[in-house]
């Protein structure tokens, strides 16, 4: 798919998910609008992965371990055809399977149960280790949200991954700077990332993540370092798309009012203009 | 199945586990372990050198440990994932809610040098809580075979079931009880040796244990059933209503604290479907103090001559 077309389906998926928090009532609204890009990119461009056969041995596979932004990542596989565009009307109700985090055993193109962080990054790990010791050349990617590395269980993993040299993992990570109670920096200030990665041993990329031109570059297999597992530090604003939700932490899993809903969809339709 | 003691000699289960894994992982290339820096005590020196590539050790990492194996077994793999018991279960406790049982995944978690067999290490090395962390989370059977025969059998019953289990191992001598070429049945406990007066439910370490105490309570002309108890989830429902109905009186063994392992599993059922008196042994909710696990199960009246006064007192509550 060509950039612009990216553009285009990232802000179908944004304005989906803002109509969707705003029905159900509840969601991680922010987050979910700064990881968007980074699963339009990946379902649309990077990824093999057919919804036909969502267990097909040598599809790639995406963890999204920051698994409270599941809604972004429901709303990606509707659109890629692993569940039906009007389920996401389910989106938490009664009964639904639709829940606030991802669940592999009820839908199709989950990969891994997630919701409690710091989860995806080891089981990535063994994913891309599995492809290594059959000798195959399928990918794995893990998106982690920033304030989730603070959870240790991800440099355990980060040390294993280079370890064992896994050039087939990727780890995205969503650099939005705001968790969930307040800002990175006034929590548990564990930026610059890059750095840290790097001294590790994995090969590290810092992109824009809202410019699909280099999201889609930095995930290409052709920028992949022999015998390194790759880091993308993806530099992202939560609530991105809408000009009040952007870069404020109230916005991590506030609901809009029928006022701001109105205007979040008309800034977001413009945006697809 | 009457099975009286073959041979006093006692052997250490892991030695079963890991001929039987490199067995298997002969035959079955999807066969992988995961370890935690434990390659001596887990005993898969043997396994690495055989197959060195699918010997996977991440270090002192247990909760990448767990992801690690649920990530191989989304790859395709069957990996069994062995650690000390209260690392594994304790350390990486919601990792195996989350990436073993709420995932589904077909992960092997094995628990080495379970109940007190680190006695002398302390508390924070005994694993006395693993029956009750890991029964509590739906999907993974919980298993704790109770010689090197049902450990064989445990663990090519392991490799071959599709979904993740907790196995629980020991490295305490133990003595054959059930029969050579025995196949493990998972929820289905052994009757060893039947009996009117009372049962004697016990796993693990202390199978063997009710074994002696059924001989000394027969010479007091004392018949106890007892029942090999080797799945703790799903317990053995039939066994135990049975055993109530049949001996109206239940008692309980187990290396592990009595709040929330066998015992409870037990007394569920019992409680739910055929209330008799029961007697509960175990570790009495308190963290153990140091002495071999042989010493610290006599000291928490588990000598066969302790558990036989505990038969005696239990009978006297019988209607």
């Amino acid at each position: 798919m060509e950039p612009q077309d990216l553009r285009r389906m990232a802000n179908q998926i944004r304005q989906r998910d803002v109509r969707a928090v705003y029905e159900a009532g509840a969601g991680h609204i922010g987050g979910e609008l700064s990881v968007t890009d980074l699963l339009t990119a990946l379902y649309f461009d990077t990824m093999n992965v057919d919804p036909a056969n969502p267990f097909a041995p040598n599809r790639d596979r995406l963890v999204l371990s920051k698994g409270h932004t599941a809604l972004a990542l429901y709303i990606t596989l509707s659109k890629k055809g692993f569940i039906a565009e009007e389920e996401i009307e389910t989106f938490l109700k009664h009964n639904s399977r639709l829940n606030g985090h991802p669940n592999r055993v009820k839908v199709p193109g989950v990969e891994t149960n997630t919701g409690p962080l710091g989860h995806g990054l080891p089981v990535g790990v063994g994913m891309a280790k599995a492809a290594k010791l059959d000798g195959a050349s399928w990918r794995t990617f893990v998106i982690t949200g920033d304030g989730e590395m603070q959870e240790g269980s991800n440099w355990e993993a980060i040390m294993a991954a280079a370890q064992f040299k896994l050039d087939n993992l990727t780890l995205i990570v969503d650099h939005n700077r705001l968790q969930q109670g307040a800002r990175l920096a006034d929590t548990n200030n564990l930026a610059p990332i890059a750095p840290k990665v790097e001294a590790f041993g994995w090969a590290v990329e810092e992109i824009d993540g809202h410019d699909m031109e280099q999201i889609t570059r930095a995930l290409s297999a052709d920028t992949v370092t022999a015998g390194k597992p790759k880091c993308i530090v993806a530099h992202t604003n939560k609530g991105q798309g809408v000009s009040f939700m952007s870069d404020d932490v109230a916005w991590h899993h506030k609901v809009p009012n029928e006022e701001q809903y109105k205007q979040a969809m008309a800034e977001l339709q413009e945006a697809i203009q | 199945m009457n099975m009286p003691f073959k041979d006093a000699k006692l052997h250490d289960c892991r030695n079963a586990f890991v001929a039987a894994l490199e067995d298997l992982a002969g035959a079955n290339t999807d066969i992988v372990a995961v370890c935690n820096d434990s390659v001596g005590s887990s005993k898969l020196g043997g396994f690495k050198e055989k197959y060195p590539e699918r010997l996977i050790n991440v270090g002192i990492a247990e909760q990448n440990m767990v992801g690690v194996g649920a990530g191989l077994a989304n790859g395709g793999k069957i990996p069994f994932v062995c650690a000390a018991s209260p690392f594994l279960t304790g350390r990486a406790l919601e990792q195996i809610k989350a990436d073993v049982a709420y995932s589904q995944t077909n992960v092997k978690l094995v628990g080495i040098s379970s109940g007190m067999a680190y006695g002398d290490l302390g508390p924070t090395h005994h694993s006395i809580e693993d029956f009750a962390w890991v029964r509590a989370l739906p999907n993974v059977p919980v298993i704790a075979p109770a010689d090197r025969i049902e450990t064989d059998a445990v663990i090519r019953w392991a490799a071959d079931y599709e979904g993740g289990c907790f196995l629980r191992l020991s490295r305490v001598g133990v003595p054959d009880l059930l029969p050579e070429g025995h196949v493990f049945e998972l929820g289905k406990a052994n009757l060893l040796q039947d009996g009117s007066d009372l049962t004697i439910i016990a796993n693990g370490t202390l199978t063997h244990r009710a074994m002696t105490a059924a001989a000394m309570l027969a010479d007091k002309g004392i018949k106890a059933r007892v029942l090999n108890m080797a799945t703790v989830r799903p317990i053995d429902e039939d066994a135990i209503v049975a055993a109530a109905n049949e001996t109206g009186a239940i008692m309980t063994l187990e290396e592990h604290t009595t709040f929330g392992g066998l015992g409870s599993a037990v007394a569920e059922v019992v409680v739910d479907k055929s209330p008799v008196p029961m007697a509960r042994l175990g570790v009495p909710g308190v963290f153990a103090h140091t002495g071999s696990a042989e010493q610290l199960l006599d000291d928490f009246g588990m000598a066969p001559s302790a558990i036989v006064d505990s038969a005696v007192t239990l009978l006297k509550r019988k209607g």
